[in-house]
C-alpha cells in the first residue's frame, strides 16, 4: 500500500484517499510548437525501473494536487513537494541522490 | 420562509453507538487564503473565534469552523442565520480575495454518540483512530466506503460526521451496519 504525506493538509494519506495524475513536470506544448513536441507532450512518457516523479490528488481529502517522487521498484517514497513548481526541490534531489547515486530522469539526476 | 428540511428526516440508528442525523446546520463555505491576515481579521470580526490551524476547528456555543484546506474553510452554525452570515462576511472581508457562499443545504450531518466511535469510523475510513493519533479538535476530510466525508470528536464519546445531502441514506446506512452490535470488535480501549 502506497502511503504519501500531501504537503498541504499533512495527512498522511493511503493509497485510497489518493487519485493519481500521471507523470510529473510534462512540457504543455500547446499552439506554436511543431508536431514533434505536440506528439512528445501527447504520448511519450517516462517508464523507469526506480526514480520517477509523479502527480498526485488528495481526492477524498484536501482537494489538492501535489507531487511525489518515488521508486517504481521498491516502492519507497523520497517524498512530496507543492504542485506550484516546475522542479523537484534541491533538498528532495538530494536525499535521493543519497539513496540512489547515479540517479537521472529526463532532465533531472544527481548533478542537476 | 420555506422550513429547512434534513436529507433523512432525523434518522436514528441505536446500536454500539447511537447514529443520528442532526437537525438542519448552517453551513458557510469561505474561499480565501487562510493565512492572509484580513481574512482571519474578517473571520475574528465577524464569528468571534480565530481562524484554527492545520486540520484544526475551534468551537463557541453552536458555531464552529472547521479547517479543510489552506485556503477553504466551513463555518458551522444556525440555519437561519447562515444568510445574514455571508453578507456580513462579504462586507468584512472587503477586498480580500476570497468566496464565501451559503451551503447550508449542501450536506448532511450525523452524530455518532457512545464510546464505541473510534470502531465505527475506523471502519469505514483509512484514518489511524488510535486515541494517540486523533484526538478532539482535529477534522479528518477522507472517505467512508465509496464517498467522500468528514469528522471530528468533540469529545470520546461523540463525533460529527458529514457528507455530501445526495449520499447520506448511503453514510446513514454505513454507519448504522458498522455500528450493529453482531459486528462490535471492541479493538480500542473505551
Ligand atoms: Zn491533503
Amino acid at each position: 500500500m502506497l502511503i504519501l504525506t500531501c504537503p498541504y493538509c499533512g495527512v498522511a494519506a493511503e493509497e485510497t484517499e489518493l487519485a493519481p495524475g500521471g507523470e510529473a513536470h510534462l512540457t504543455r506544448f500547446g499552439p506554436g510548437s511543431d508536431d514533434a513536441e505536440f506528439e512528445s507532450y501527447l504520448f511519450y512518457r517516462e517508464n523507469p525501473k526506480g526514480v520517477h516523479f509523479e502527480r498526485w490528488r488528495h481526492a477524498n481529502g484536501c482537494g489538492k494536487w501535489f507531487h511525489a517522487a518515488r521508486c517504481t521498484n521498491t516502492l519507497e517514497v523520497f517524498g512530496t513537494y507543492p504542485a506550484q513548481t516546475t522542479e523537484p526541490p534541491a533538498a528532495l534531489r538530494e536525499a535521493i541522490s543519497a539513496k540512489r547515486p547515479g540517479w537521472s530522469w529526463r532532465s533531472f539526476s544527481e548533478e542537476t | 420562509m420555506s422550513e429547512p428540511m434534513t436529507a433523512l428526516g432525523g434518522a436514528v440508528y441505536d446500536g454500539v453507538v447511537t447514529v443520528r442525523e442532526a437537525p438542519a446546520t448552517g453551513m458557510v463555505l469561505l474561499r480565501a487564503d487562510l493565512s492572509d491576515s484580513a481574512v482571519q481579521e474578517a473571520v475574528r470580526a465577524v464569528i468571534g473565534l480565530s481562524v484554527p490551524g492545520q486540520r484544526g476547528t475551534a468551537f463557541a456555543g453552536s458555531t464552529g469552523l472547521l479547517w479543510l484546506s489552506p485556503d477553504e474553510m466551513i463555518i458551522l452554525g444556525s440555519h437561519a442565520e447562515s444568510r445574514a452570515r455571508v453578507a456580513a462576511l462579504d462586507d468584512a472581508l472587503g477586498s480580500a480575495h476570497a468566496l464565501v457562499c451559503d451551503v447550508s443545504d449542501a450536506r448532511a450531518v450525523f452524530t455518532l454518540e457512545g464510546r464505541g466511535l473510534r470502531e465505527i469510523l475506523a471502519k469505514l475510513a483509512p484514518v489511524d483512530m488510535a486515541p494517540d493519533r486523533f484526538a478532539p479538535g482535529e477534522v479528518r476530510r477522507t472517505r467512508l466506503a465509496q464517498v467522500a466525508a468528514a469528522f471530528w470528536l468533540r469529545d470520546e464519546a461523540s463525533a460529527q460526521v458529514i457528507c455530501f445531502r445526495s449520499v447520506a441514506q448511503y453514510v446513514f446506512d454505513l454507519l448504522s451496519d458498522a455500528a450493529d452490535p453482531a459486528n462490535e470488535l471492541r479493538h480500542f480501549p473505551r
